[in-house]
């Protein structure tokens, strides 16, 4: 039997609006996983503690208020730092396509944008995720 | 791998966070090396003092957490959180979701939030919990607290691995026949009326009045608290804390 891949979905800063994380959150608790979700308005080292504590596979963030450039190259290093480089980090919200290229440079695995079908980013996460196949 | 183990168990024994969640989720997946953590941890146990919190779903339990830990890190005791929320039986996916009720904690070392699905098990735990406030209290915690699956009558498996069970109930549970059936009611040790504002008065006489007709050779006390507005979690604590003294007190007599 293989074990349930583990989701944290976390709003880092300030940005109101989670309907996106929320649904991505049921559809990935429909697909078989175990979701945990963070609440609003986040910081940094919050979202990187509850990596460790509850040991995720995978980190998606969400952010549709343009502070991406500031949030995600900053959750990655402290990840790195705290011991939790492994976890496979994706992004989702309103990302410019300017600034996806600088993003992935620096860790994020995939940024996935409105209208994306939930089964493709749990395709994703499984073809994904390391260790997944054993 | 047995070394890499080791190294995983001295680092979650300094307060090593992601060493320990790791050893967390080893236990979750049966891991082929938990033999060898259970063996380190056995040696360390006894230390902490286990509160079991259970009740339906939505009577407040998590909300309640979140303030008794307040109330604990106060007097500077540090606190492990279990909680555990229901696995699909339909396709095995969970939503996690008291860690959010907890939130003022996020950022306290002193306090350590772990979310578990339950897996399949009914007892109102999963089969890890057991493995893991053992873990938890091997790691040096003062408390651990675990959050059972929303219940009401029949999940006490809670019980047979704590030192204390609180059941908490919300107005408008049930009347008396509600009270008169076998369960949780038998085993609680303390038992909580949250959102009390709602009308609690009315629950808390029939509970009452119930449990003076049991055969329980002590009726556990019946308290009334509001853990949103952070009423009634003093008589709470005072209570809880009784009763950490006389756990202490007969550990050392063990």
């Amino acid at each position: 039997m293989s074990k349930p891949i583990k989701v944290l979905i976390a709003k880092p800063g300030l940005d109101g609006h989670d309907r996106g994380a929320i649904t991505l959150a049921m559809g990935l608790r429909d697909e078989g996983m175990e979701v945990i979700y963070t609440g609003l308005r986040q910081t940094a080292e919050n979202i990187v503690r509850t990596c460790s504590q509850e040991y995720v596979d995978v980190l998606g963030l969400s952010l549709l208020s343009g502070g991406h450039n500031y949030y995600f190259p900053k959750i990655i290093d402290l990840l790195k730092e705290n011991g939790m480089g492994h976890v496979l980090v994706l992004a989702g919200g309103i990302i410019p396509n300017e600034d996806r290229k600088s993003l992935k440079e620096k860790g994020i695995k995939e940024i996935f944008g409105p209208g994306t079908p939930i089964s493709e980013i749990a395709d994703f996460i499984r073809k994904n995720i390391k260790g997944e196949d054993s | 791998m047995k070394q890499d183990v080791d190294k995983l168990i001295a680092g979650a024994f300094s307060g090593d966070e992601s060493s320990l969640g790791c050893l967390l989720t080893m236990v979750e997946n049966d891991d082929a090396s938990v033999s060898r953590i259970l063996e380190v941890v056995s040696s360390k146990l006894g230390r902490a003092y286990r509160i079991g919190i259970t009740g339906s779903p939505g009577s407040g339990k998590s909300t309640l957490i979140d303030k008794l830990v307040a109330a604990m890190r106060s007097k500077g005791l540090t606190v492990g959180v279990i909680c555990v929320d229901p696995s699909s039986p339909i396709t095995g996916g969970a939503v996690l979701g008291d860690r959010i009720r907890m939130e003022q904690h996020y950022s306290d070392d002193g306090v350590f939030i772990r979310s578990m699905a339950s897996r399949g098990s009914y007892g109102g735990i999963s089969k890890a919990v057991g493995a893991a406030v053992d873990i938890f209290d091997a790691s040096g915690k003062d408390v651990v607290v675990i959050e059972t699956v929303g219940i009401g009558q029949e999940g006490i498996d809670i019980t047979k691995i704590v030192d204390t069970t609180l059941l908490v109930l919300a107005p408008g549970w049930g009347d008396s026949m509600q009270l008169m059936k076998a369960g949780v009611l038998e085993v609680a040790d303390i038992i909580v009326i949250n959102k009390a504002d709602l009308g609690a008065d009315g629950l808390a006489d029939s509970i009452r009045e119930i449990l003076a007709l049991s055969t329980r050779k002590s009726a556990p006390p019946v308290i009334q608290t509001q853990a949103f507005n952070n009423i009634g979690i003093e008589d709470l604590c005072h209570e809880l804390e009784n009763r950490r003294n006389e756990h202490h007190h007969k550990a050392k007599e063990r």
